[in-house]
């Protein structure tokens, strides 16, 4: 049965089933939830519970096994460049830009993909520089920028087209406490003050208190929790929830896929 | 946005970042420049000590390897980035591409743009062009346009060998070496006359691997000579055709292997 709803995306059932060795490995299971525009989602597991696979089949580079999935009212794996107008994806594991370019010459590049004419583009550039503080290093290439600075380009890059959804896979991995703080700081103005909706996943408790509103949590490729953080939270601390709630779901009949060995954590 | 627009665009952003080295931007299109002269140095010396290969003369050898470098040189151009695409899927920078609005074909194909494979050109078209000169043809301008529009039909049908081989290489993530064998063996292979090749390997490049209409069977009717297989004459004209076929197969082939692709860990 299909519900019609007005989320910015919207799951049923969503599944993803890889065959490893000829047997088949679910990496997500019948994930079915709905993220209303303006919200600000975590998505949290342990490594290799499916938040990048389950990530990948919102922006389309995955291909659902069974189930539903609608991002901005289009389907991610059929209309993917339609959808990519619509979505900035950073992922914190790697970059978007172009390791051999100086930042401003990435971006000009990003610029193109996107198809954004000079005027629009020189005004935007203008906003994210002052937003994200890149002026220092606009001329610097990629390789030679810090963790930090990098993370600061990597959204300017998937901000430049104005997209009312960002996706971001772990954004303050490996970042310094003022680093963070930047990012924090601009996802949170971005979702407040432009409505852009907002999920991404960490494994930074930081990131959660500070600025999700709602967490989903999964692990071994189901949803376990889907609410705020006080209900997650209950009289525990936060570590002693998250902990709790990752150690008790029980496997469901196949061994759980541990770091690095899977196609897809 | 089209595909070409984009592509365009983005060459445009890769010369601009090079032209800010433009020392190393010369030094290595002179490279490139030096590397593919000493091919046509190659048949110069040959001619040096005979005075035919295979039945054919200098400025027809050299007209068919300056045709066939000519096509190879603008494919490589174009879409030579194409066979770093095996490492694109293991360092996970695919999924970035595929987060863009813009033909993840058109992406690795553009990537890292640089005009220093044009270098190739140079003594390519001297060869063609001093071949032509020396030739026993009467240059019509009908004959002028059908050697434009085989060149142009080999760059093509070179394009979609480098694209199918990109597409293999989501099976096969480390088979760029495979593919290098179609594409750059493929150029050595057509720049001499293929007369000089056993008739099996001739009749696999007519019919399976299109390389015989990058150069060699339009040739024959531009040289007015009897194909050495008996092949029938109509081929000679079938090079557009071929290329056209060509780029088909290698559109479907593309597809299949994005539609494979699973993405890497994390």
């Amino acid at each position: 049965m299909l519900i019609e709803t007005t989320g910015i995306i919207e799951t049923t059932g969503l599944t993803r089933v890889f065959t490893r060795r000829r047997r088949r490995v679910p990496a997500v299971a019948d994930l079915t939830f709905t993220i209303e525009p303006g919200e600000f989602v975590g998505l949290l597991g342990p490594n290799g519970a499916g938040k990048s696979t389950t990530i990948k089949m919102l922006i389309g580079i995955l291909r659902p096994s069974s189930g539903r999935v609608r991002v901005a009212g289009l389907e991610p794996s059929r209309q993917r460049t339609r959808l990519a107008r619509h979505i900035g994806v950073v992922f914190g594991q790697r970059t978007t830009l172009w390791w051999d370019l100086p930042l401003r010459d990435s971006l000009a590049l990003v610029r193109h993909l996107y198809g954004l004419d000079a005027r629009a583009h020189a005004r935007r550039l203008a906003e994210l520089t002052g937003l994200l503080e890149l002026e220092p290093f606009l001329r610097t290439p990629v390789r030679q920028l810090s963790l930090g600075q990098r993370m600061r380009g990597d959204l300017a890059a998937a901000l430049l087209h104005e997209p009312p959804l960002l996706i971001l896979d772990e954004p303050t991995i490996g970042l310094d406490v003022i680093s963070k703080a930047t990012v924090r700081g601009v996802l949170e103005s971005l979702n407040t003050e432009r409505g852009t909706t907002v999920l991404l996943t960490t494994h930074d408790l930081g990131d959660v208190e500070r600025l999700c509103r709602r967490v989903l949590v999964i692990d071994h490729g189901r949803l376990g929790y889907d609410g705020d953080l006080d209900g997650l939270r209950g009289d525990d601390t936060m570590e002693a929830a998250v902990t709790r709630l990752f150690s008790t779901r029980p496997a469901h009949g196949e061994a759980p896929a541990r770091d690095g060995q899977g196609p897809a954590l | 946005m089209g595909p070409v627009h984009a592509y365009l665009r983005l060459a445009g952003v890769w010369c601009r970042a090079l032209l800010q080295y433009p020392v190393s931007l010369a030094m290595l299109t002179l490279a490139q420049t030096v590397g593919a002269a000493l091919d046509v140095a190659a048949i110069l010396i040959v001619f040096a000590h005979t005075t035919r290969i295979a039945g054919f003369t200098e400025p027809e050898v050299l007209f068919l390897y300056g045709t066939a470098a000519t096509a190879f040189a603008l494919a490589d151009t174009l879409v030579g980035s194409l066979e770093r695409i095996g490492a694109h899927i293991r360092s996970g920078w695919l999924d970035v591409m595929l987060t863009r609005p813009v033909s993840p074909l058109v992406q690795v194909a553009v990537d890292r743009f640089s005009p220093r494979r044009l270098g190739k050109l140079a003594p390519a078209l001297a060869a063609l062009l001093i071949g032509a000169a020396g030739l026993d043809v009467a240059w019509t301008p009908g004959l002028v346009a059908f050697t434009v529009l085989f060149v142009v039909s080999g760059t093509v049908i070179a394009s979609s060998i480098w694209v199918v081989g990109a597409a293999f290489q989501f099976i096969a993530v480390d088979a760029a070496q495979a593919s290098n064998a179609f594409t750059y063996g493929g150029k050595e292979l057509t720049s001499y006359p293929m007369a000089i090749y056993p008739r099996d390997l001739v009749r696999f490049t007519t019919f399976v691997v299109p390389l015989a209409f990058v150069n060699w069977q339009p040739a024959l009717y531009v040289l007015d000579r009897p194909d050495p297989l008996g092949l029938p004459e109509w081929l000679r004209h079938a090079s557009p055709a071929v290329a056209l076929a060509t780029a088909a197969v290698a559109a479907l082939c593309w597809r299949a292997g994005l539609r494979r692709y699973r993405s890497t860990g994390s």
